[in-house]
């Protein structure tokens, strides 16, 4: 499959880049790793006259702890998060989920960025994103902002970004003291995209849930937080009831499609069994912590 | 039209070619490298696995421009003076492969891992090789020449299962 024609530019700096975009008017697109334009172009579902590629402008590959969050530079690569031992000591959500996005293969240039700002209902990030309460750094001709990403989440395949923004970074809040987090996905085979996928990241005082995030992969039209579910876990003894409860809060707030990955009535069902295994799972490693 | 300049099995290479060309039909096509295959052009199957920089990608799902400048691996370039790599009589030596259509990505894919690890265990290897497919072997042979060859390749001595058979 050859995609249809289009230039493309490699630029040296981030202003450049921008530049490019706003000369372009919607015309462009942002390239990062290609894991998920380049099929687009190949099946000709997307036309773009311009590729600007992040790949040659400094600053977007960075993966550490600063000022109480976790900084992820938008071209940080699913790989990188991998094989971080930061990653896998503090943020073992954001572990689960890279090395169940696609194959290893793939994940050696699909990046967290791409996969937040392609924002598929069926990419896993956005979701372990919701539970972890990230936010989006941005960039544009007007200068920085930054955007929660609740916010930044618009529709399925639409985000807050503008056509000349930039995703710079995400941002992950550093997890309290006694908090535990997963990522629990259904797929059919390795490197599918989820039939159904739950984050979540619990904070334990003692026995009790001081704090609860949620996200759901493939449940909606976009990733999904189910805040009824989130709200009830707040002050209640995390235990397996309240933890059911939770995840039947969770499967009526999903809205899942009939598909080829299965009826919606299963999918529904399956959104309960997995918030249920990710709840025990993050209120574990809480434990441990 | 863009200019790609890259080595390609250490020796430099460029052309000019347009930007939508695909790495895969670039390394084809225009080097002229057909060790390289296209199974599924679409990401799935891993048939089209060549090293950029060192890390095995998947040659389908790249332009050829976003590797300018980038140093690629193909299974051309295993072989040396005549020796095959460890890895390539691995395959020999375990039976790796049937029709053969998968195994120059399933070993460029092994090449890198063993850079990497040395001494994986079987799991390790099954993990590494999730994105590549094979539709003869079932697997088994394919772990079991990649093995072979992480043995041979830290020195240690090895008998494959065609010479202890003959
Ligand atoms: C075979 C296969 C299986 C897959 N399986 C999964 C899976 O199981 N789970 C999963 O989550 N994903 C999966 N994916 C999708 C893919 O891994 C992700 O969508 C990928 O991570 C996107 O990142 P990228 O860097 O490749 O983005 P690109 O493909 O380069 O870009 C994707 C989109 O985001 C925009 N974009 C990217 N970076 C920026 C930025 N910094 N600023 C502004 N816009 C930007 C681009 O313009 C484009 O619209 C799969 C893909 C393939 C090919
Ligand atoms: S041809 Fe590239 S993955 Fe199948
Ligand atoms: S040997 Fe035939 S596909 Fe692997």
């Amino acid at each position: 499959m050859i995609p249809s024609a289009f230039d493309y530019a490699a630029p040296q700096s981030l202003s450049e880049a921008i530049s490019l975009l706003q000369g372009n008017a919607g015309q462009a697109k942002v390239l990062a790793g290609g894991q998920s334009l380049i099929p687009l172009l190949k099946f000709r579902l997307a036309g773009p006259e311009l590729l600007v590629d992040l790949r040659k402008v400094p600053a977007l590959d960075h993966l550490e702890e600063r000022d109480g969050h976790l900084a992820i530079g938008a071209m940080v690569r699913e790989s990188a998060l991998e094989h971080s031992a930061l990653i896998a000591s503090r943020y073992p959500a954001l572990l689960d989920t890279s090395s169940v996005v696609a194959d290893p293969l793939v994940r050696n240039y699909a990046t967290v960025g791409g996969n937040v700002a392609h924002a598929d209902p069926a990419n896993d990030h956005p979701a372990t994103m919701l539970a972890l309460r990230a936010t989006a750094i941005a960039n544009g001709p007007n200068g920085q902002r930054t955007i929660s990403i609740d916010d930044f989440l618009v529709d399925t395949f639409e985000t807050a970004l503008a056509p000349d923004e930039v995703l710079m970074e995400l941002r992950v809040p550093r997890p309290a003291a006694h908090s535990g987090s997963a990522y629990v996905k259904l797929e059919r085979k390795v490197g599918d995209y989820a039939i159904i996928g739950v984050a979540a990241q619990v904070t334990l005082d003692g026995e009790v849930c001081a704090q609860a995030g949620l996200g759901l992969t493939n449940a909606a039209p976009r990733a999904l937080r189910p805040r009824e579910a989130e709200t009830f876990l707040v002050g209640k003894r995390l235990d397996e009831e309240s933890i059911r409860h939770a995840a039947e809060l969770a499967a009526s707030a999903a809205d899942p499609v009939s598909d080829l990955r299965g009826p919606a009535d299963y999918k529904r069902a399956m959104v309960r069994t997995l918030t249920t295994r990710a709840l025990r799972l993050a209120a574990q490693r809480a434990r441990q912590a | 039209m863009a200019q790609v300049k890259v080595n390609i099995n250490g020796a430099p290479y460029q052309a000019e070619v347009e930007p939508r060309l695909l790495l895969v039909h670039f390394i084809r096509e225009v080097a002229g490298l057909t060790g390289t295959h296209v199974g599924c052009d679409s990401t799935s199957c891993g048939a089209c696995t060549v090293l950029v920089d060192g890390v095995p990608s998947k040659s389908c799902t790249l332009l050829a421009v976003q590797v300018d400048g980038g140093d690629l691996q193909t299974v051309e370039g295993l072989e040396r003076d005549g020796q095959l790599h460890p890895v390539q009589e691995g395959f020999w030596e375990e039976h790796g492969l049937q029709c053969g259509f998968c195994t120059p990505g399933m070993m460029m894919t092994a090449v890198a891992l063993l850079e990497r690890n040395s001494n994986p265990s079987d799991d390790e290897v099954r993990r590494a090789i999730s994105g590549n497919l094979c539709r003869c072997t079932g697997y088994v042979n394919i772990v079991k020449a990649i093995q072979y060859a992480g043995a041979k390749m830290r020195g240690e001595p090895v008998t494959g299962a065609a010479e202890s058979a003959a």
